[in-house]
Formats: structure tokens, sequence, C-alpha cells
């Protein structure tokens, strides 16, 4: 392929945001926003091209027709910084199913999201928001990183991609920076991702100082033609062979490789909010909705995910740290739908539902084996993030249009809202639908390959996600039925009834119900596996039908429908219920309310035992002893300088003086010392 | 004789065509023609300048019996020196262009040129009969410029200050040329080296004081240097920034020339050790003078004294990569010091200002030439990303490659000094940018070619450290280089 294409998808959006940064003040409004979006479009739509030709096109350097094997291209690598002839660090562009999806669902929410903001970002009198351009810009930006981060090469060249992303999700929802709220979630996202990237880093610097680059498809894959690999599972165990045979391959009794692999997950926690690195995605709502949508729901927080999947061959190698992704995911997911399910604030509740189903994939990847069903647990977490980017970013543009609506977060403004906004009542239900797993909605068919694979594995597993499946149906549910039922909305005096908003709000949101109706029937076994084998000979629009395992299926829809009749029951109308089921069980609501006091606990350590136990000192001994010193060398050259005022006299001929001294000086010490 | 070995100095006939043609022009030209001047002369030396890049590097060739010697490293440090005299050039435009200086202002340009050419010839001077015809060429007329500024009174102390000590230097410089004479018999380079032997007496390391503290003086080495300041202050501020960068750039290398070539078998028996202590004294002295300043040009006077003391960083080195980090060191120098001088010149010629304190708040009146004297001071400074911290990196780099305890410790007073340095630099930022105090300067706008001057010097302290290039070239012509052939 030629590099051109790639080239301008990295290239567009760094330029809009060089433009607009730079220039976007000058700009008026509208030009600002149409320039942003419609430099999105054109990147959404080179995108497609790019995917399409790599899925579809036939071409060899794609795809092994005679084994029906996709494979892995490098359209472009170029040496940035080469440190020795083996220690380079490259920044290019890596063309395989997975680099591919995620080109698509990138591009995808982010031009909707672009579109969406020129809506959003102005009040219902049509005032521009301060900073508009710089909201563009920052856009840009984000979807820059996030476009280098998922091409990477190589893993360094995926760090510092990382990074980039964690800087432009920090600016992001630290836009509104006039709020202290907002300032302070931003820097706690900021501190707890960088924390987590410490491990990352770590985790990079560990596995190539034992293999000795820093290639991804140098960990994973197999070279059949120049630039073009196939995934190899031989390839991987030879990484884990080279580790082994090294001078220290084990330490505090695991290997070294699995260190690597669970720092380098470490990172993944991080910016995916597992447990218990989380507790900043809840309060990265601060940032304006569509940024929520674009970057705390669909594509940024699924980077450790990706981050698992892209080193997958290498996580196979070893059993443990596929064990603590599975046990990390799941304890999240099911903490996460407990908390959604107590939250007022509909940006929380959706947070906290991305948290799990997030943790959803992550199981899912870690379930998988390449012994069951060709890694469907792969697939199926491929297919997950996916379907869930587009019905998770519908519910929140959903979300901003009912807060832009309304003014407030807490659905207790709301309720009722269905007869005044039926666009957004019909589209945000389908969301719901996509969410809760209820056949044909994209959800439905991404979550029940994710059961069936965790039921390949291990029946524990199993019932405790369909549990959670059911949970995140009915807290799904709840917050639906508050928000467009429970009673009827009253509206204040002097204030316009709530309405739909205007096009660019809801064409977004059609959009995104559409394909989150549709996108279930894309038949991605043939499309994304772990090492690229196509599951089926044939395909057809109802090929996923064809190859659900039923019983599953009708399983995980009966809870999914039992938890959505459940919460009918105790939210469709106002009712006594929900109070009553709070004080039935009042520690545990208290709990989930709270979120299980993490950030409390968080705080604990910080505060009293980083601050008080090693900071204080530390900032005594700076203050007394490293200022003291500082102050002495001052004090000294200022005297010193003060003394020898005088040399400087002005008077020529005691310049002489000085001068034929010092030569003779010069001369005759350096004579002396001879001797 | 051969005729054909002139095409050796292309580069030293150049200047003096250039310099013959300024001449003609401001002799026979009209009355009205010679406004121009400034911009003839700014033009034709560009001519030269980018002529001497294309086709001024010949190779290594000895001329006139070994009298005379070029090689890529000295083509390429006068290729160094002719960007920072474009530059000055370019900047001296509006202050030639004032009415006091209309009868004076081709002289200005003839007596630059013609110190110029004293330079090349100290660069390329293999035979001390020469290199002292340079020196003296590079000498006496700058005396001249810095009387310039005729119905100013300290340009006249100035004047006087800096004829007297110049003057006396070259005769410490002679009387130290007759020991080595006496000793050698001979006065070409590589013939002294060879007579003397490598054994050191107590002559040799008189002479060898002398010599060192003739080409001292140039540099302004301590304790030497006490005209510096004197000359800086009172002289017109293009011929202090020309005296500050050009002038101690040449002398800098013919320095490294003469204790390579003449005197390298007594590198550790005698120099080296003179070396660490004038570098010591120069680094310290120069920034406790600096602190104290308040005048602009004194300040940067004892600033450029410090900095001198970093670049014999490069010689005590005395290797192809300390050469290179020199030379490196001179040429980011140029753009920082030429900044810094930028601006003063322009303030100074709109408002005649030049203490600190009429700087205070300048970054809301003039936030341009804030930014300009800023960027200067971090690159002086050594703050990255700007080129001064390169430069300063590689001439600390290249100074401990050499390896013994000494130099260890004399880097580490070097660093501390650069620690020192940071406060004084800082001071004029923090006058610029956070002093409370209403702008003692009032808003106006340069002319077009101090501007344009500023702008060169800007990018060049920005792109001259990230751009690898530039260090990567001088490497490559400093790893050819034959100067260092006779140290075994």
């Amino acid at each position: 392929m030629e590099p051109v294409i790639p080239i301008i998808i990295l290239a567009l959006p760094l330029t809009m945001f060089l433009v607009l940064g730079l220039f976007g003040h000058k700009m008026k409004h509208p030009v600002a926003g149409v320039l942003g979006t419609a430099g999105m479009g054109v990147t959404m739509v080179l995108a497609y091209i790019t995917a399409f030709t790599y899925f579809f096109s036939g071409n060899p350097e794609f795809i092994d027709a005679d084994t029906h094997t996709r494979l892995q291209a490098i359209v472009f690598n170029v040496d940035w910084l080469a440190f020795t002839d083996s220690l380079v660090i490259r920044l290019g562009f890596l063309l395989d199913p997975i680099s591919a999806l995620l080109l698509v669902v990138i591009t995808t929410i982010s031009f909707m999201v672009h579109l969406y903001s020129n809506g959003y970002m102005r009040d219902h009198h049509g005032v521009w928001e301060t900073g508009f351009q710089r909201f563009y810009a920052f856009l840009s930006l984000f979807s820059f990183s996030m476009l280098g981060l998922v091409v990477a090469t190589n893993i360094f060249q995926m760090y510092i991609f990382w990074e980039l992303v964690g800087a432009s999700s920090y600016l992001l929802i630290g836009f509104y920076y006039t709020k202290p709220s907002a300032v302070s979630a931003s820097k706690k996202a900021f501190i707890v991702t960088r924390f987590a990237d410490l491990g990352f880093l770590l985790g990079i610097l560990v596995l190539s100082f034992y293999t000795g680059t820093f290639n991804f498809t140098d960990f994973t894959s197999t070279e059949v033609a120049e630039g073009v690999y196939r995934v190899s599972e031989g390839t991987a165990e030879g990484i884990r062979a080279m580790i082994q045979n090294s001078a220290a391959p084990m330490f505090m009794g695991a290997s070294v490789l699995t260190w690597a692999l669970v720092l380098i997950f470490m990172g993944g926690m991080g910016k995916s909010a597992m447990m218990p690195l989380h507790i900043w995605l809840p309060d990265a709502m601060e940032g304006p909705t569509p940024v929520s949508a674009l970057i705390h729901a669909a594509t940024m927080v699924v980077a450790g995910v990706y981050l698992v999947a892209r080193l997958f061959p290498l996580y196979l190698m070893e059993e443990a740290s596929l064990n603590i992704i599975v046990v990390v995911g799941a304890l999240t997911a099911l903490y996460a739908a407990m908390v959604a399910c107590t939250q007022i604030d509909i940006k929380r509740v959706l947070a906290f539902s991305t948290i799990s189903q997030i943790a959803f994939m992550m199981v899912s990847l870690g379930v998988a084996r390449p012994e069951f069903h060709h890694g469907l647990g792969y697939m199926a977490g491929m297919f997950h993030l996916f379907t869930h980017a587009m019905f998770k970013a519908l519910l929140f543009l959903c979300a901003g249009a009912l807060i832009h609506a309304i003014g407030s977060n807490d659905y207790t403004a709301m309720h009722g809202l269905r007869k005044h906004m039926p666009i957004t009542h019909i589209t945000f239900l389908i969301g719901c639908l996509a969410i809760a797993g209820i056949i044909p909605f994209a959800g439905f068919f991404s979550k029940d390959e994710i059961l069936t694979a965790t039921l390949g594995h291990s029946t524990l597993w199993y019932v405790w996600m369909s549990l959670v499946a059911g949970l995140t149906a009915f807290y799904m549910f709840r917050l639906y039925y508050l928000i467009f039922w429970w009673k009827e909305h009253k509206v204040p005096a002097g204030h316009h009834a709530p309405h739909d908003q205007p096009w660019t709000m809801t064409l977004p949101l059609v959009i995104l119900a559409v394909v989150s109706c549709l996108a279930g029937f894309v038949p991605f076994g043939n499309l994304v596996t772990w090492n690229g084998e196509e599951m089926f000979e044939s395909v057809s629009f109802i090929t996923n039908l064809k190859a659900l395992d039923w019983t599953v299926a009708s399983v995980s829809l009966a809870v999914a429908v039992v938890a959505i009749l459940l919460a009918t029951v105790m939210y469709k109308k106002e009712n006594p219920l929900p109070s009553k089921m709070k004080n039935a069980l009042p520690a545990l609501w208290r709990w989930c309310h709270h979120r299980f006091y993490w950030d409390e606990l968080y705080m604990f350590i910080t505060h009293k035992i980083i601050f008080g136990c090693i900071s204080k000192p530390i900032a005594w001994f700076d203050r007394h002893i490293v200022d003291g010193t500082m102050d002495g060398i001052a004090y000294v050259v200022q005297r010193s300088s003060y003394a020898i005022r005088t040399l400087q006299s002005g008077n020529i001929q005691k310049y002489v003086w000085v001068y034929l001294i010092g030569a003779l000086l010069l001369g005759a010490v350096t004579a002396v010392c001879l001797m | 004789m051969d005729y054909s070995q002139f095409l050796a100095m292309r580069q030293e006939l150049g200047v003096l065509i250039v310099f013959l043609l300024v001449f003609l022009y401001d002799t026979f030209m009209p009355k009205k023609a010679l406004n121009a001047t400034a911009g003839f002369t700014a033009i034709l030396f560009l001519l030269f300048t980018v002529a001497s890049f294309v086709w001024g590097n010949v190779g290594t060739v000895d001329a006139f019996s070994g009298m005379y010697s070029t090689s890529p490293v000295c083509s390429m440090i006068k290729n160094i020196l002719n960007v920072g005299v474009l530059i000055v050039l370019i900047q001296s435009v509006r202050w030639t262009n004032g009415e006091l200086m209309t009868v004076r202002r081709g002289e200005f340009y003839e007596l630059l040129l013609v110190t110029l050419f004293g330079m090349y010839l100290m660069i390329s001077a293999r035979h001390f009969l020469l290199f002292v015809i340079g020196l003296e060429s590079a000498s006496l007329p700058l005396a001249a410029m810095v009387a310039m500024d005729k119905n100013r009174y300290e340009s006249h102390e100035a004047a006087i200050k800096y004829i007297l000590t110049a003057v006396f230097s070259s005769a410490i410089f002679m009387m130290g040329l007759s020991f080595v004479y006496g000793l050698a018999g001979s006065l070409y380079f590589n013939d002294i080296a060879l007579q003397l032997g490598t054994q050191a007496d107590t002559l040799l390391v008189v002479a060898l004081a002398f010599v060192i503290s003739g080409v001292g003086f140039k540099l302004s080495l301590v304790p030497f240097h006490l005209w510096t300041a004197d000359v800086y202050q009172g002289a017109p501020t293009s011929v202090t920034s020309y005296l500050s960068v050009i002038s101690k750039g040449a002398a800098a290398f013919a320095f490294l020339v003469i204790l390579v070539q003449v005197f390298g078998q007594f590198y550790s028996a005698a120099w080296e050790w003179m070396l660490y202590a004038l570098i010591i004294v120069t680094i310290t002295v120069g920034n406790l003078f600096a602190i104290r300043q308040k005048n602009m040009k004194r300040f940067l006077a004892f600033s450029s004294i410090s900095q001198a003391g970093y670049i014999m960083l490069g010689i005590v080195g005395c290797n192809e990569m300390g050469l290179a980090a020199m030379m490196y060191y001179i040429l980011v120098y140029i753009f920082s010091n030429l900044a810094a001088f930028g601006v003063i010149g322009a303030i100074e010629n709109q408002t005649g200002k030049v203490d600190m304190t009429d700087y205070n708040g300048l970054s809301r009146s003039n936030p341009w030439l804030a930014f300009a004297m800023m960027l200067a001071m971090f690159s002086l400074a050594g703050i990255p990303p700007f080129a001064g911290f390169f430069s300063k990196f590689f001439i600390f780099t290249s100074a401990i490659n050499q390896g013994s305890t000494a130099i260890y410790i004399l880097v580490l007073i070097a660093l501390i000094n650069t620690i020192a340095s940071l406060y004084y630099y800082l001071l004029v930022v923090k006058a610029m940018y956070i002093s409370p105090e209403e702008p003692q300067i009032p808003a106006f706008r340069s002319a077009c070619s101090e501007r344009l001057g500023m702008w060169i010097c800007v990018a060049g302290v920005i792109a001259l450290g990230i751009v690898s290039f530039f260090y990567n070239s001088i490497i490559e012509a400093a790893a050819g280089s034959n100067l260092f052939a006779f140290i075994g």
C-alpha cells in the first residue's frame, strides 16, 4: 500500500491542531467549528478507505489467500532516534486487523463528536462557549494522538502517543479551567494515569532490555514478505525462550516475562480505568460531555484493551498474566456495575457503566485461548470494543443533549422527558437495549460471544459475568426510566419546555443509533481474530446469528429481560419501592453510593501517609539544608564580589601593573612548580 | 615563485576585495550615494560570505614555505566569523546612518574589514612574523573604531585605555617571542617545535607565560582583562559587539593553534596548568564582577570575560573533540551575544538608555525586544533547549574526556560558576518580565535592519542546538584536522 493516505490520516488532525491552536483565536467561531469538523470528516473517509482496502481488497500484502489469514503490513517506518545500530526508535504505521478496526472506530466517533460539538458548545441563545476554538484544537490533538497510538509499529511509539493521549485528555477534562472541580479532576486523571504509565514504562524497559527490540512484529510475528508479517506463536515462544535463557530469567518468584507483561498491563489498567486505578474516570466527567463520549467512553479508555490485544501472543506465553487480567477485569466489572446502580449523576452512571464494560473486554481477552474456537475471547473482546464504542458514545451524546436541555447532570431534575425530547428518547432507548444485550441490537452479539468464551474457560467466571450483565441491564433501564418516565416533567415557571436539540446534535444521535442496531451483524469472526485466520468459510448478513451458541444466548437474554422487567417495576412510575430497597440494605447502598470509599482511601494514603510522613521531612530538609546551603553560597559570592571591586579601578596604570604582575606570576609559579 | 599559492589565501583575498570595493565606493561615489554605504557593505559581505562557504575550502594547504596554512577547520572558523560579522554589519546600519556618523561611516566599515583581515592572518599564520602582523592589524584599527563616537567623552577614554594596554600587551608578547627565538632560532611554528625539544626550562616557561598573556589580552582572560569593561562600555555598541564576539573568536582559535603547534610537547608539563589557573580565575572573577553591574554593556563585558573562560575549556582538552566543541561554542556565542547586543543597540539608538533599571517592565512595552533578550540570556546561561545549553554541554564533555582528576575539578568549578552566572543573567529577565515597575522605555518599532539582525540571532539561538547539522559539520571538519599531529 502506498503510504500517502496513511500519512494524511495522521498529518491532517495534527495540522488541524496546529492551525486551530495557533490561529484559532483569530477565526470566527463557526469557521473554527466547520474547519475542525471538515478536517475530521476527511480523515474519517480516508480511514474508511484504508480499512476497506485492508479488509476487502484481497491484496497479498493484507491477506494470505491460501490459508485465509489476515497479515500485518508495515506501511511505512522511519528511523527517528537511532541510539545504536540495534536500538532504534522508529515511527511508523502498522496495518493489521485491530489497527484497521480502531481507525474506523476512532475516526467515526471523533467525527460524530466534532459535529455534535458545533451544537453542544453554545448555549440556547447561540452564545459560543469561551475557548470554542481551543476546544476544537484539543479535539484534533487528541484524535491525532489516538490514531498515532493505534497504528504504532513499536511499543515505544505507542508509549509516546500514549502519553500524548493522556496529555490531551488532561487538557480536555480541564477545559472549563475556571471551575475548581474540573481542574482537580484533570489533575487527578493525569496523575493516576501517569502513575500507571510508570509501570508501563518499566515493562517496556524490561521487555526491550531482554529482547533488544521495541518492534511489535519482533514480539509476535514472523516476516513473510518485505514489510508483511504474520502473527505466529513461534515468535512469542522464541521471546519466552530468549528470556528464559538469559542470565536472570526469574525475579521474585515470577518469570521476567510475566513481570514485564504485568507491568505493561498496569499501564493499560490506568488508561482503561481498571480497579484500583479507576478513580479518575468518574471525575473525568467534569469535562464537556462530547469529550466524555469520545475519550472516556469510546477511544482512549480502550487503549488498555488494545495494548493487551496488541501483545496478545506474548500474554499467551504466560498463563499467570492472563489470569491476573481476568481477575482484575471480573472484580472491576462487578464493582462498577454495583456502583452504577446507585449514582444520581447521569454521567457518573455512564462512567461506571463504561468501566464495567471495558472490564468485560479485559475478561474476554483474559479467557481467550487458541484451543477454544480459534481464540474466541480475543475476537469477542475486539467485537465488544467496537459495538461498545458505538452505543456508549450514543448514550453519552444523548446524555449531553439532556444536560444541554435541562442544565443539570442529575436525573432528579429530569424525569418524564419522553414527550419533550422524542428523538433523544428513542435513541437513548436503543442505546440501553444495545448495552443490555437484547437481540438484535449490537451489544447482544458481542456480549454473547464474551460469555461464550468465558464459559469455555471457567464456569465460575461465566456465572459471575452473567450476573454483571444482568446488573448492567438493570442500572441502564433504571437510568432510562428515571430520565424519561417516573413522573411528569415540571417546567419551572419562566422557562420554556425542554426540546430536542439542533440538527448538529441530533444527527450524530440518529447515525449512532442506526449503527447500534446494525453493528451486531458485522461478521467479526472473519475480520478480527488473534492470529488473523478467518473463522467462517463464507459470510452473509446472518452469519453471526447462525454462529450463536443458543444455550448461552438464551440464558443471557433471559437474564437481561428479567433485569429490565425488574427495573420497569421499580422505576417506571413514581413509587416507594426504590426507597424501600435502599432502607432494606442500608449498608450496601451506602457503600455503593460512595463507590466503596476508594477515593477516601486514596485521600488517606496520599494526604496522611505520603504527604505527612514522606513529603514533610523532605520539605524541611529542602527548606533548611538545601536552601540554607544555597543562601550561604550566595552570601559568600556577594561578599567576595564586594571585596574585589577595587581591582577594577578605572586607573590605567593600575591595569598595566596587574597585567604585568599576572604574567610574571604565571610564569614564575609554573617555573617553580616545575623545578 | 609560484603565484598559485595565493589561491590558497582566497578567503583573505576575498576580504581584501570587499575592503577595496568599500573603500573605492566611499571615496569616489557622490555624497548622496554614501547613505547606501552600509547597505552596500552588508550586501557585498553577504556575497563574500556565501562565496566563502561555497569556494572557501581548499583542503589542507601550506603556502609560502609554510608561513601560511589553511585547512578545512581554518576555513570553517573563518566562515563562522563571517556570519558573525554579517550580523554585526546588519545591526550597525541604523547607527552608521545616524547624523553624527555621516563623515565617518565609510571609515567604520573599512577599519572593521581591515581588522577582520588581521584576524584571518592570525588564524592561518604558521610563522610568528605573519602572526604579529595579523595581531597588530587586528588590534590597532580597533582603537580607532572604539573612538568612533567622537562626541562622547567615554569613547575617547575607552580608546586611550585600549590602545595603551594593547601596546603594552604587544610589548610583553614580543618579549616572549624574542625568548622563544633565542631558544629555537626560528620563527616558523613547526621549526620552533622541533628545536625546543621536550625539556621545559625556566626561560621557556617565562616565554610561554608572556605569549599566553599577549593572546590572553585579546581574549580578555583574567588578569589581562581590566581594559574590557571600560572599553566595552565606552565604545559604540556596534563596535562593542564586534569586539566581544568576532575578535574573541579569532583570538581563541589562534591561541589554540599556537599552544598546540608551537608548544604542543609542553602540554602536560607547563601550559595545561597555566590554562587551568587562568580558566578558573577568568570564569570566577568574570562572574563575581558581572553580579554587581548596573550598566548593560558593562554587564555583558564581564559576562563575556567569563564566557571566554568557557571557550578555553575547549583548548585544555587538547584534542579534535575539544576543537570542535570550541568552534561550536564560538558559533553559538556569536549568535547569543549578538542577540543581546542587538537589543541593547536598538534601545540605545532609540532612547539612549543602557542601564539595567531602564529595562524594568520592558516586556510590557516592547514584548519582542524583551523576548529576544530573554532568549539571549537563556542561551548565554546555558538553559535547554537553547543553543547555549548544547555548546556548554559539548565543551564540558570534551574537557572531561581528557580524563585527569584535575580536569574533573576544573569542570566542577566551571559548573558551579554556571549556576552563579544563571543568577545575573536571570536578573535581566527578571527586570524585563517580573519587575512590577512602570516600563521606563516607551513602545517603539526598531529599524528594519535591527529587526532583521535580531530575527537571525533568535533563529540561531533556537535552531543551532536542536538541528544537529551545525555541530555535525563542525565536528566533521575538526576530525580531519592536522593541528594535533605534533602531540604524541
